[in-house]
């Protein structure tokens, strides 16, 4: 696949070295993009790297909205790129969170520093009345005050359902949760029978999160996850991303644990 | 009117525990609030209680010279602030301050030390609670010292 060149519209700093990017293409829709499918950003010269979408609308006529964080070649050189300039865009592949599930349970949604991202469009879809999930709790665990992704967004979420954002270091002046996130998670009230979870985070913050998940009953078929691999051609042919059995990019990112458990035992892969 | 042994029997810290222990707990537990901003323990004096947190929150602190106070951890209703009373040389190793209003129960230390070394049945069930909740704690902090959100080197490009 060729990549098309899209248009940077908007550039915004969500805290020191990560943006959230609108991205349009003058004349031409887009494909619309399931919640949890990512596109290949290609910052020209410099490289290409699979962004989950963060954007609050899905369909075609909409940015697309990507948040990035600056921590490989590829993603400096998209978080330098300023409004106006062009970037390459391939997709959208994988398969996203298994919405049709969802039908009137509750869901609960645990983000882990950048994961937030990926879960963000369900989040506004909850918002919008198009999730048909009955209720939405949300636990949100980051490094430090600072460096919590959309944070006008979150002090409004806060209002229309529950949200518990908890950080890992805090001085004085943050007045909210201070400690790992699983701990919030484990003394919280639980549909733990019914509950559909979605998690996304750095791997082994989902691993100790699952290990509470567990402890507290909830069932391995009702956990998803979405992971994070080196992904280079996101059609599956590379190999590149190979997790076991599986492709992340084609047959994720978005896993049930229970068909991904054994894999996670394994160190490296 | 809630009496004291109404609460402790509410807190789940004492769930299970027999009737007349709770009794006895009680004769030497007190009601406190705190207003926010107000200290409940203070690091490196003498830890001669624990306190149950019915609501409200608490930040367990330390104060770093040159940086100002630390928070470590936030404790809500429900939790326990202090173990130092159980073990020599019973001095509190953290500040702890109330950041909204809280509502908490004062257990007296010295009272139930010696109560636990008369009773160890006693002692060795409260022992096993606070264990828990220390356990708790200790893998609580080993997660946040691995840093979980922060830069891995191994990590490639590709992100969530």
């Amino acid at each position: 696949m060729i990549p098309q060149v899209w248009r940077i519209e908007q550039r915004r700093e969500e805290y020191p070295g990560t943006v959230t990017l609108a991205l349009t293409r003058e004349g031409k829709s887009r494909d619309s993009i399931h919640p949890g499918q990512f596109n290949m950003l290609y910052a020209f010269g410099a490289g290409e790297v699979a962004i989950s979408s963060s954007g609050p609308g899905t369909s075609s006529d909409e940015p697309l909205i990507h948040t990035i964080k600056s921590q490989g070649l590829a993603t400096q050189a998209l978080c330098r790129l300023p409004e106006g300039s062009q970037l390459g865009v391939r997709g959208p592949f994988g398969q996203g969170w298994p919405i049709g599930l969802v039908k009137r349970r509750p869901l609960i949604v645990i983000a882990g520093g950048l994961g937030l991202a990926p879960l963000r469009p369900l989040i506004y879809s909850f918002l919008k009345g198009q999730l048909p999930a009955r209720s939405l709790q949300v636990f949100y665990g980051a490094r430090r005050p600072q460096e919590l992704l959309y944070q006008q967004e979150l002090e409004d979420w806060g209002k229309s359902f529950e949200l518990v954002v908890s950080v890992d270091h805090a001085d004085s002046t943050w007045e909210g949760h201070v400690g790992v996130i699983t701990d919030p998670l484990r003394i919280s009230t639980l549909d733990t029978g019914n509950a559909l979870i979605f998690l996304c985070g750095p791997e082994i913050m989902m691993r100790f999160c699952i290990q509470v998940l567990r402890h507290k009953g909830v069932a391995e078929s009702n956990i998803y996850l979405s992971m994070e691999r080196n992904m280079k051609c996101a059609i599956g042919l590379c190999g590149h991303c190979q997790w076991g059995p599986n492709f992340v990019c084609k047959d994720g990112p978005v896993f049930c644990y229970r068909n991904v458990r054994q894999w996670f035992q394994i160190n490296s892969l | 009117m809630k009496t004291i042994t109404d609460l402790l029997h509410e807190h789940p810290f004492f769930n299970g525990l027999a009737e007349k222990d709770l009794q006895f707990l009680s004769g030497c537990t007190s009601n406190g609030h705190y207003k926010e901003g107000e200290y409940l323990a203070r690091e490196n004096t003498s830890a001669d209680h624990f306190f149950l947190i019915r609501s409200g929150r608490v930040a367990v602190e330390t104060f770093v010279p040159n940086y100002g106070p630390l928070c470590l951890m936030t404790l809500h209703g429900g939790d326990i602030f202090g173990w130092s009373w159980l073990y020599p040389p019973y001095r509190t190793a953290f500040d702890a301050r109330a950041l909204t209003s809280v509502r908490s129960l004062r257990l007296g230390g010295k009272c139930l030390r010696d109560k636990c070394e008369r009773e160890p049945r006693l002692g060795f069930e409260l022992m096993k609670r606070f264990a828990k909740i220390a356990t708790d704690r200790l893998q609580a902090t080993r997660i946040q010292l691995l840093d979980l959100y922060g830069p891995h080197p191994s990590q490639g490009d590709r992100q969530p």
